[in-house]
């Protein structure tokens, strides 16, 4: 055997490949779930935290900045093992599947709140003040004129924060999630090929590169000549 | 909201002009900085008021006292019979009754100068969508800018961006316009078609309160100019008495000042 038929066979074995498409694909609909609740909690937990501190209620929004970094200074796979081992000491026993959706949420909320911040902080008093001028309430400026201007500013770093962070739920393996690195981890037990990987990662490409290029059509899309 | 109807002065309404803006004894402390000492201010129906005075004379937060964008200190703002720092006086929707337009026209500039303009029509004033457009369209043709209606911010000009600026306050049918520089941000040469706009306006009738440097525009258009220096009104009379024979020192020196 040469060295490159070696490494298609290890890496590109169509029979093993073949064997373990199930298993891969039932961990991709793992993933998609999973991807999709820490997106969903994640960035509305994010804006409604950044909304809050919006109101400026200091005590309140110290309680935030300190949740805020603390979420965004602790590696989410610490938040994950924390959770799911930590937790049942206190009679509380969250799945693997729950531990990995909570801490990835959390983390995203984290940096969302402050990306959704720091998008309504650069809007120009002067959008408030002309809006609230012609009878606008807080609210009413905050959701029609500010948060528009604001959350197309953010696209940009939303999105690659998402991204980022949505790809932690690789970690859920750790965990015994059934995702997709789970499900190529013990392919690869079972089969002594690593060629299952292979599938992992184009299965990872498929869900998040669509991900990367809606991402750059909407930072496009939601400029606006000033 | 009772205090919101319309009461008139003196039970006669035909013996004195009704006043639109009654702010008396304003104060205004901006930390240890007394920036309005006092300052009273009586705008009558169809009247046009001119502020001049040097930078941080106060003019600015004066106007900005009168729709309540600054919470003055001490003192008492009544506009079209509502009063303002009442704490039962629903101040959005006694703002529908202020128009104001700002040095940086603060056009939405995510919105088409239709979507600025029909806004707080939809939002505040509670009309449909459709008699919202129908009112903005309107406001906009006053202002000369019909055949702009689709445009954003970014694709108008200064002047018309400053234009739908004021589109968008006097589509509420305000009682009063506070104007706030409305033309220092502007090219000289689009100075003209916001005056213009300000000229129609005098001339239907609106109450207006101008923050200006145009003193041009004071001379032939103001009913009364005030000239204000460190938080008081050191001066107030006909554009001719205030720009020919000024009777205080600081009024003829900030008029020879501007002169030059």
């Amino acid at each position: 055997m040469s060295n490159w038929e070696r490494f298609v066979d290890a890496f590109f074995n169509a029979r093993v490949m073949a064997r373990y498409f199930p298993d891969i694909a039932y961990g991709t609909l793992v993933t998609i779930e999973l991807a999709a609740l820490v997106i969903v909690t994640g960035l509305a937990a994010g804006l409604a935290l950044a909304l809050l501190r919006s109101l400026g209620f200091r005590p309140v929004n110290l309680l935030i900045v300190f949740v805020v970094d603390l979420f965004r200074a602790l590696p989410p796979l610490v938040i994950i093992v924390f959770i799911y081992f930590g937790l049942p000491s206190v009679e509380l026993s969250p799945s693997g599947f729950v531990s990995t959706w909570l801490s990835l949420a959390l983390v995203l909320m984290a940096f969302s709140e402050e990306i959704f911040w720091a998008g309504i902080t650069s809007i120009a008093k002067g959008q408030w003040e002309a809006a609230r001028s012609t009878g606008l309430s807080y609210g009413q400026t905050l959701f029609n004129v500010v948060l528009p201007q604001a959350i197309r500013l953010t696209i940009p770093p939303l999105t690659n924060r998402t991204i980022a962070i949505t790809k932690g739920t690789a970690l859920a393996t750790v965990v015994a999630v059934h995702e997709i690195l789970g499900m190529a981890s013990s392919a690869v037990s079972n089969s002594y090929n690593p060629s299952p990987l292979t599938l992992g990662a184009i299965a990872y490409l498929i869900l998040f590169l669509p991900m990367v290029i809606v991402g750059r059509w909407l930072e496009t899309r939601m400029t606006w000549k000033r | 909201m009772k205090n919101l109807g319309p009461r008139l002065r003196g039970g006669d309404s035909s013996a004195l002009p009704r006043l639109v803006v009654e702010a008396r004894g304003i104060h205004k402390h901006f930390g240890a900085l007394h920036v309005l000492k006092g300052v009273d201010l009586l705008v009558a129906e169809r009247e046009l008021v001119f502020i001049i005075g040097p930078s941080g004379s106060g003019k600015s937060t004066l106007l900005r006292c009168l729709n309540r964008l600054e919470e003055p200190t001490a003192g008492t703002v009544v506009i079209d019979g509502v009063d303002l720092l009442d704490a039962r006086t629903d101040i959005n929707h006694a703002r529908q009754r202020i128009g104001m337009v700002f040095q940086s026209f603060n056009l939405y500039p995510h919105m088409t100068a239709l979507g600025n303009v029909t806004l707080a029509l939809r939002k505040v004033a509670g009309r449909s969508r459709a008699k919202a457009d129908e009112l903005g369209r309107a406001a906009l043709a006053r202002v000369g800018l019909a055949d702009r209606a689709g445009h954003r911010p970014g694709e108008l000009s200064g002047g018309q961006q400053q234009r739908v600026a004021i589109a968008r306050a006097i589509a509420l049918e305000p009682r009063v316009m506070l104007f706030d520089e409305p033309t220092s941000a502007l090219d000289p040469e689009l100075v003209g078609s916001v005056l213009g706009v300000m000229r129609s306006l005098r001339e239907s009738g609106m109450a207006m309160v101008v923050v200006s440097h145009e003193m041009g525009f004071a001379r032939n258009a103001a009913d009364r100019v005030l000239f204000m220096d460190q938080g008081v009104i050191v001066e107030q009379g006909s554009p001719a008495a205030i720009f020919e024979s000024p009777t205080q020192q600081r009024t003829r020196a900030f008029i020879s000042q501007i002169r030059h």
